[in-house]
């Protein structure tokens, strides 16, 4: 068995950022990257199952720019088998990804495609959906449990009103949800080590254009500082004064 | 782009388009895939006791959709599981949680946890996107033209084998006017329940969690709020026990009112909070339960 995991090299989930000055884009000089927190759950959920069947194989697969070499070399050190590099530095949306991905999975034919619901910092939680409807594969989406039995694989997801399961043939797209694994932590030796598996660039193979342009980034309007209050009494009074009683 | 679809999932769903179709300045229509109602001229009902499954839904969606150039749905993870299939079936444009709408082809979203806000252009073709109702007009006054059933008939392959049940009769998250919200310090889903249900009981509210808190089993998946979890955005917010993150803001920002309840002086959540008490929660909130008449 074959899994793909899509890779996005995000901005530091923990990082605070401000738009650039003017507004052309975000202020990236002082941030760290790293692999979507989301992308590292369904890499941990792959090397997992290759441990208990040392047949599955694992390929970890990013678009963008050379520096994404960093996270795939990331995913290697957590124990993917084998890293590709789509080097691309033009403009994408979560359509052109998508898209980009399909042709790698039409060479590649793996069995199952684990990525996250959403990156953390474009936020779309789009590109699974896309890519499952564009390959006519069944999708789960926000998996927190995950079951692979002979052609079929079981998933537990989350819903907006608690837990529920799918049964899905393969070849299908899950996507992972927080509470799906911990992934394990990588010490820098250990990234250091990774630096002998594959890790292969190549050139786009789709040229789908992007239907959508990011055409300025802003502040959000800021929440007007408040104040504080000195017991639950006051607090219950102010409250009242802004029209809530409770 | 002449026309609009708003996809509802629910009747509850159908009250909270209009504030965002009117911005769309589109003609518009529903479809209700479970629920009555609806609203704009035309309003198709599908009926389904329960939604199934996106793959196959999506699918069964193709022939309605295909007529219109704006696709839209209320946010939340069901929606967000649909729209974006419908989208790549569609080869359609997606923005994911649209907060405003400039014009029926310009958008405007949150990124990066709430730090930025974007504007995205649509430059071609069929959109289908996902907004955030609080930022929009709620209970426009809206016409429903006509109502029409609608026989979708989904061949999904993939099979839901265990049905989702919410816990509780508390009311539900997107919908609450009041949430307690309690964080790491509320150490056991027994405390949990005692320290902050009835409170939320007591103010016919809803109760809401941090990561943190649902990560070290205090409480359910489902009652996460933030970034990752549900975003909400209530009349009143009361945050106890909650340091603040940028995660957990961006899911809360457009409560109408913030109280935070913290130990310590400094926690970040302080430079949010429209009222902020410096007490220890396990005293503040019986205090404040104490002393509320209560729904
Ligand atoms: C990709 C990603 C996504 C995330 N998504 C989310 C999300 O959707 N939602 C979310 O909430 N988090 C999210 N997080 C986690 C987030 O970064 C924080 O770790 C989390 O919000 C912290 O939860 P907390 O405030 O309960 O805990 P802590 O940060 O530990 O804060 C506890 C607070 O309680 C105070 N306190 C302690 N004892 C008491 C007491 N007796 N009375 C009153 N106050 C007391 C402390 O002073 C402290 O400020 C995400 C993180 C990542 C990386
Ligand atoms: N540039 C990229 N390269 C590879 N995978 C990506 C890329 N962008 C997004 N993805 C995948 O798509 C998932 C959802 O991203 P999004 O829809 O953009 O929120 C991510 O968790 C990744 O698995």
């Amino acid at each position: 068995m074959r899994i793909l995991l899509p890779i996005k090299r995000v901005i530091d989930p923990y990082a605070k950022v401000k738009p650039l000055g003017d507004g052309s884009g975000i202020d990236t000089g002082n941030v760290k990257f790293d692999v979507n927190p989301f992308d590292e759950i369904a890499v941990e959920e792959a090397v997992r199952m290759k441990e208990k069947d040392p047949s599955i194989e694992t390929i970890a697969i990013s678009i963008g720019g050379a520096e994404c070499e960093d996270q795939l070399r990331k995913c290697l050190a957590m124990g993917a088998d084998k890293a590709i590099l789509v080097e691309s530095t033009r403009e994408h949306d979560p359509s052109t990804i998508a898209h980009e991905l399909k042709a790698w999975v039409e060479e590649l034919k793996p069995d199952l495609i684990l990525m996250g619901k959403q990156s953390t910092d474009g936020e779309s939680n789009q590109v699974g959906q896309m890519l499952a409807a564009l390959l006519g594969w069944p999708q789960a989406t926000y998996a927190s449990k995950i079951t692979i039995e002979g052609g079929n694989i079981e998933v537990v997801r989350e819903t907006d009103s608690g837990e529920e399961t799918l049964t899905l043939p393969l070849p299908a797209v899950v996507t992972t949800d927080l509470r799906l694994n911990e992934p394990r932590y990588i010490a820098l030796p250990g990234i250091i080590r990774a630096r002998n598996k594959p890790l292969e660039k190549a050139t786009e193979k789709s040229n789908k254009e992007p239907n959508i342009r990011y055409t300025k980034f802003q502040s959000p309007p800021a929440r007007p500082a408040g104040r504080k209050v000195a017991n639950v009494t006051e607090l219950l009074a102010a409250l009242s004064e802004r029209g809530v009683s409770l | 782009m002449s026309r609009a679809l708003f996809v509802c999932f629910d009747s509850e769903e159908s009250a909270l388009v209009t504030g965002c179709a009117a911005a769309l300045g589109l003609p518009f229509d529903t479809l209700m895939l479970s629920g009555e109602g609806g609203a704009g001229d035309k309003s198709f009902v599908a009926g389904f006791e329960a939604v199934p499954p996106a793959d196959g839904l999506a699918e069964a969606l193709l022939s309605l959709s295909g007529q219109y150039g704006r696709i839209a749905f209320v946010s939340s993870m069901r929606s967000k599981d649909l729209a974006g299939r419908l989208a790549g079936l569609l080869d359609a444009a997606m923005l994911t949680d649209v907060i405003a709408v400039e014009s029926a082809d310009t958008f405007h979203l949150p990124m990066v946890a709430g730090s930025i806000v974007t504007t995205a252009k649509v430059t071609d073709g069929t959109l289908v996107f996902t907004f955030r109702p609080s930022n929009f007009a709620k209970d426009l006054p809206s016409t429903t033209g006509s109502t029409e059933k609608i026989a979708l008939t989904p061949a999904s392959r993939t099979q839901r084998t265990k049905a989702a049940a919410r816990s509780g009769g508390r009311p539900d998250l997107a919908q609450a006017k009041i949430i307690v919200t309690g964080g790491r310090p509320l150490k056991d889903a027994a405390t949990f329940e005692a320290v902050l249900g009835g409170l939320a009981d007591k103010l016919g509210a809803a109760v809401g969690a941090t990561r943190a808190a649902v990560d070290s089993g205090i409480a359910a998946n489902e009652l996460q709020v933030g970034q990752t979890g549900k975003i909400v955005a209530p009349d009143l917010y009361i945050a106890a026990g909650v340091s603040g993150s940028t995660q957990h803001m961006a899911g809360i920002k457009d409560s109408k009112i913030i109280v935070a309840i913290n130990t310590d002086a400094d926690a970040p959540i302080f430079e949010s909070a429209d009222f902020g008490l410096v007490q220890d929660l396990f005293t503040a909130l019986p205090e404040i339960q104490a002393a509320a008449k209560g729904t």
